[in-house]
């Protein structure tokens, strides 16, 4: 193919821009709309206070995974996230396979929230008193609309994020502020809670929906090639996003569960806008309804970003067509990448139920934190302390792995519950993936170039 | 047509414009660069003096 434009230069890249709120954006834009809808099922699956025992449950395994993604990720600065992690530390199945969690996970949620969106659209439309509205072409609009957002460069992405995060963060805190938590005059939860209607069984079971408080936060990472320094931000921007999660978690819990009784709360689809119209409040009940869109809108726009880096770079090492591992010489962004991905989205929220493209999304993301677990373990004996220097060093290892093992352990338990059927069929999935890219696509990986980080020969090799 | 359907029109509308600005571009910028050009970026490379085209900062001045 000739080149018929100036090129002042030799090579191209990705574009060093972002700062610290950005990652806050990019980690807790992704996160924030679980606390908005979907966390509230597992009062449903279990009661309120089974729901609050799996906010703490989850928040500890998502604390693990933050403290143990931002260690690793301080040296190992590439897009791809725990994809380049697992290729440097572990291996190219793991590492391809922890491709497609991340491809999956990010690419399902999207969808999810492309539903969400369109869903409220034409809940507006139809409180409005128009007849035969549909959701589709909103659904659609959402995904044409942050991909092109995307593919025009990752700057204005990921401050158009910032914005819509800080307002929908900002929203929770007015609502949590305006119905007077220190008093019992608006919020009845001596009237409301009934501590656990389905037992212990039910904490189980409701762990599943517990992961939407915060799925999602390890996504910080996949700007690791774009961060302007990548040791201090991407930990700065980690740590404050899951410490924003939690507090933004606990404050939902406690305003939701003492305004609405838990079999309302457990299948409503807004909770916190539910929340909102019970205050009586215009003021309140129209940013809420914003925060809402806006945290969807960012959740699914975070979603683009992620997916995006991962799959461009299995391509950049081959294990994936390198075609998708080129980079836009204008906008700077992984432009093929981010265009193949739009027809992946819009199938799936086209055509596929809500609940399955959420499990999928979940079970996705499960892989991934196991494989981190171990991963960290690893990192630690290979590369100890003193070999490479880390920007982050989380405490107690291994205690937080070993932690995270026995939560996602559980956690399985908890989603087979529901999702047998899928966790098996997903589970299937990767095994042939595997063995596809084993004996097939491995051969055409140039396997010293993949092996980007300047470290030492780890222990023991 | 009620309002709503204008609406929903106009979404599809926008949505048909901003794939077809996404593939047109992505097509011609196929054809203005080289293939090794465009798949040039390494992992972890930091070096911006590397950087093609530097006018063009993806949205950040």
């Amino acid at each position: 193919m000739s080149q018929t434009t100036v090129v002042h230069g030799e090579k191209i890249s990705l574009l060093r821009v972002l700062g610290p709120a950005h990652i806050w954006a990019l980690g807790v834009g992704i996160v924030l709309v679980g606390e908005y809808m979907g966390w509230n099922f597992a009062v449903g699956k279990g009661g309120a206070i089974a729901a609050l025992i799996a906010c703490w449950f989850a928040g500890l395994l998502y604390t693990c995974v933050a403290m143990i993604d931002s260690e690793v990720t301080s040296t190992v600065a590439a897009a791809g996230g725990q994809y380049a992690q697992a290729k440097h530390i572990v291996g190219p199945v793991m590492a391809f396979n922890v491709g497609l969690y991340l491809v999956f996970a990010y690419t399902m949620l999207e969808a999810a929230n492309a539903i969400t969106l369109g869903y409220l659209v034409q809940t507006v439309g139809s409180m409005a008193g128009f007849e035969n509205v549909h959701d589709k072409p909103f659904i659609v609009l959402t995904i044409m609309f942050l991909a092109w957002l995307n593919y025009r460069g990752v700057y204005a992405t990921l401050t158009f994020n910032l914005v819509l995060t800080a307002i929908a963060f900002v929203a929770i805190i007015i609502l949590f502020a305006w119905v007077r938590p220190w008093s019992t005059e608006m919020l009845k939860h001596s009237d409301l809670l009934n501590g656990l209607p389905y037992g212990f069984i039910g904490v189980i079971a409701s762990l599943h929906f517990g992961l939407w408080y915060y799925l999602g936060i390890e996504g910080t990472c996949q700007a690791a090639e774009e961060v302007r320094s990548p040791a201090r931000s991407l930990p700065l921007g980690t740590m404050s996003g899951i410490i924003t999660l939690l507090l933004a978690a606990t404050m939902t819990w406690y305003v939701c569960t003492g305004l609405m009784p838990w079999e309302y709360l457990g299948q409503a689809i807004t909770p916190l806008f539910d929340a909102a119209r019970l205050t009586d409040s215009k003021l309140l009940m129209i940013l809420l309804f914003v925060g809402t869109m806006f945290s969807t809108m960012a959740s699914a726009n975070g979603c683009i970003n992620d997916a995006s880096r991962a799959w461009f770079s299995m391509g950049r090492d081959r294990y994936l067509p390198t075609w998708f591992g080129a980079v836009h010489p204008k906008n700077r962004t992984p432009f093929r990448s981010i265009v193949f991905l739009v027809p992946v989205a819009l199938i799936f929220a086209y055509f596929a139920p809500l609940d399955q493209v959420i499990t999928f999304s979940i079970l996705s993301g499960l892989l991934g934190y196991t494989y981190m677990s171990f991963n960290v373990i690893m990192f630690r004996k290979k590369w100890p302390l003193d070999r490479i220097k880390r920007g982050y060093i989380h405490p107690f290892h291994p205690l937080p792995a070993l932690v995270l093992l026995l939560l996602c352990s559980v956690t399985y338990f908890a989603v087979f519950l529901g999702y047998g059927t899928q966790l098996v069929a997903m589970m299937l999935f990767f095994a042939v993936a595997s063995i596809w890219f084993h004996f097939h696509r491995y051969r055409f990986v140039r396997r010293g170039d993949q092996f980007s980080m300047q470290w030492p020969r780890p222990v023991g090799y | 047509m009620n309002n709503f359907q204008m609406l929903e029109y106009a979404a599809w509308g926008i949505s048909v414009l901003l794939g077809l600005y996404m593939l047109i571009d992505l097509i011609k910028t196929n054809r203005a660069y080289s293939e090794d050009v465009l798949t040039s970026s390494k992992e972890g490379e930091i070096e911006e003096a590397l950087v093609i085209d530097p006018d063009h900062q993806g949205g950040h001045r």
